[in-house]
């Protein structure tokens, strides 16, 4: 066991490096330092300005090689930073990165850990009642409205469900957010919903896939001979062997709670990271978006990590290879 | 040469290829069989899928002169290059602003209107029609669609087979690239390409193409694993068949069926990916999701708007239904594995 963890650990440094050295090419080769500044301070800032601000945010050292300082280059520079989680000030208005994370990440998680629960809560009971009735009438029309609810776009899922419950049926209010106990659950309901029914179609077509395969096994054909009633077959049967792919599916979603949702987070005036996300495309403010792909990565490869973990003790029969 | 010539010859010579493809499938049964079966199980489907098309391609081919130049334009317009569908809608069918689908008079104020119950859809902000925008959309959606699968196809066959066929350095290379692109956030991925290669269909396109590659080679590089095992690449081998032409001969067509699953499931995830990106503020130019990022603040109007948004959702929604619907027969037809129980 120590082995395999050590070796998906070693694998999992070597993506985030890779994650690294693409953040690199992508913001600092493609990208020119004077399209940067230019970009910060508006097209027609004069010259004098640019360079300044180039030397200020330290886009002005060598990028590969600098023969006085070996260590005093941007590759060298940028994989130290993110690697210390020293992720500096941001290219737009010099607030540092770091603290905008932590005022962010509070809201993110009070949107996404209910819609993830809730999401689970829904989306796994109907898949297996939807399974229960395979080759039916009720399991064609299931399928059919998975499709139908996965084809609309979740921008108009945002839309509808601000339209319709918070300006029409005034059950919510339409956006904003307050961090006092009491009032937070007022203005994340409305997130909340439109984003569990917006997710229902997918994991709900997935989950069911999973259990019909299920109902398919010797062990269900056993089950059923020994004289199990159907419902007893899907709930202890089924459904136990059926969570086991579908945790991978949940515990690599994990880490992307810590990141928010940016749709709905930006639609609905919740100040997470996904509306740091939002923000900083609006200013194009390179320094804040390489820092959240690099977390968001990061975060994806922990949850992988996790994920191989769980699945080898949620399944003594999975070996470790 | 002018863009509009160039953007033509682009078009027409993909039609083209499409249809020599075509041809080609229909020689073999089995592809004829999987055909039929597909018209068979979603005839419907199909059909909006090919309106949708066909409205794409008529928009796509332009051309300059016709009615504008008669109507005495002005100079911009005589030489702008128009497609068919913008030759149904004459240059001055339009109002000074909003105006309800088939009203007879303005929807602020209540001046008449120059086409009084002609514009089926009504009129935007700007007073421009609402169906032509909506069919003008189409030609963006296949855009993305078509293009970015155009980019990714080829080029996550080449890098997928060659993984799966050739191992070792190859494969750890592959692996390395597939799980760095993989671990990084989809969306926002998505973002910092477009982002630093600037706005414009181009990179959006492009942008789509790198996040979905890592999907589409993973599973030509599975498939390839299988492939390589199997006696008939054993035999080729044995006989003295060149590396390349067992990929090119013996692995590249047992993979034709994978490609179109691929590319038709895909599809769908693109086009819906284009109208976030949209909403973001960089999508492209005159897509359904940039219609309704414009359609917004309509809600909040008293009376509201509320045309522009329900006719891009519908045409977005039509799109993605039926192509999700026509994919997944597309998988049962193809899959060797559900062929069976089909019988």
């Amino acid at each position: 066991m120590l082995a395999y963890l050590l070796r998906r650990l070693a694998a999992g440094v070597v993506t985030i490096l890779g994650v690294l050295l693409f953040l690199f090419v992508l913001f600092f080769l493609v990208a020119k330092p004077e399209d940067v500044a230019r970009k910060a301070l508006g097209e027609r800032a004069p010259k004098a300005a640019v360079e300044q601000w180039i030397v200020n945010h330290g886009y002005d050292r060598p990028r590969f090689w600098n023969p006085d300082h070996p260590a005093d280059t941007m590759l060298v520079d940028h994989f130290r930073r993110m690697l210390t989680f020293d992720f500096g000030a941001s290219d737009a208005d010099d607030v540092p990165i770091s603290k905008r994370l932590r005022e962010g990440i509070g809201p993110s998680l009070s949107l996404t850990l209910p819609l993830f629960v809730l999401g689970l809560l829904l989306g796994i009971p109907l898949a297996l009642l939807v399974a229960f009735f395979r080759d039916t009438y009720i399991d064609r029309a299931g399928v059919v409205a998975c499709v139908l609810l996965m084809s609309v776009s979740t921008l108009l899922y945002i839309i509808g469900g601000q339209y319709l419950l918070g300006k029409i049926l005034r059950w919510f209010p339409i956006s904003g957010f307050d961090p006092v106990p009491g009032v937070i659950a007022r203005f994340l309901a409305l997130p909340v919903i439109v984003g569990v029914i917006a997710g229902l179609g997918d994991s709900i077509r997935f989950d069911r896939t999973v259990f019909v395969e299920e109902t398919g096994k010797d062990y269900v054909r056993t089950a059923r001979a020994k004289g199990a009633g159907e419902a007893r077959i899907m709930l202890r049967h089924v459904l136990r062997n059926g969570l086991i792919p579908i945790l991978t599916q949940i515990v690599i979603a994990i880490p992307f709670l810590f990141t928010g949702s940016i749709l709905l987070e930006s639609f609905f005036g919740i100040p997470g990271l996904g509306s740091i996300t939002v923000d900083a495309i609006n200013a194009n403010d390179f320094a804040t978006l390489r820092t959240m792909v690099f977390i968001g990565s990061l975060l994806f490869v922990v949850g992988q990590i996790l994920t191989d973990v769980s699945y080898t003790l949620a399944d003594p029969r999975v070996r470790l290879e | 040469m002018q863009p509009h010539v160039v953007s033509n010859v682009v078009v027409l010579s993909l039609v083209g290829g499409g249809l020599l493809a075509l041809l080609r499938l229909r020689r073999s049964p089995l592809w004829r069989e999987a055909g039929a079966e597909l018209v068979r199980r979603r005839p419907v489907a199909l059909a909006v899928v090919g309106v949708f098309v066909l409205l794409a391609l008529l928009d796509s081919v332009r051309w300059q002169g016709g009615d504008a130049a008669a109507a005495g334009a002005d100079a911009v317009a005589r030489f702008e290059a128009r497609s068919l569908v913008d030759r149904l809608f004459s240059d001055d069918f339009r109002e000074r602003s909003y105006s309800a689908p088939l009203a007879a008079e303005e929807f602020y104020g209540n001046a008449p209107l120059r086409h009084p119950g002609r514009h089926v859809l009504g009129t935007d902000i700007l007073g421009r029609d609402v169906l032509h925008l909506t069919l003008k959309g189409a030609r963006v959606a296949l855009l993305v669609g078509g293009f970015t699968s155009l980019i990714v196809i080829p080029l996550a066959l080449l890098t997928g087979i060659c993984a799966g066929y050739f191992g070792r350095r190859v494969d750890d290379a592959f692996f390395f690239v597939s799980s760095t692109l993989a671990s990084m956030p989809g969306l926002l991925l998505l973002i910092a390409l477009i982002i630093v290669l600037g706005r414009g269909p181009v990179q959006v396109c492009l942008a789509l193409g790198v996040t979905s590659w890592v999907g589409f080679a993973r599973v030509a590089r599975g498939e390839t694993l299988k492939l390589r095992e199997l006696d008939f690449v054993h035999a080729a081998r044995a006989l003295g068949v060149s590396e390349g032409r067992i990929l090119v001969r013996h692995i590249l067509p047992n993979l034709a069926h994978l490609v179109i699953i691929t590319f038709v499931l895909l599809f769908s995830g693109l086009v819906l990916s284009e109208a976030t990106l949209s909403w973001l503020g960089i999508g492209i130019d005159g897509s359904w999701g940039q219609m309704i990022d414009q359609a917004r603040d309509e809600l909040s109007r008293d009376p509201i708007v509320w045309w522009n948004l329900a006719a891009a959702s519908v045409a977005l929604f039509g799109l993605v239904l039926s192509v999700n619907l026509v994919g997944d027969a597309v998988r049962d037809v193809l899959d060797p594995r559900t062929l069976r129980e089909r019988r």
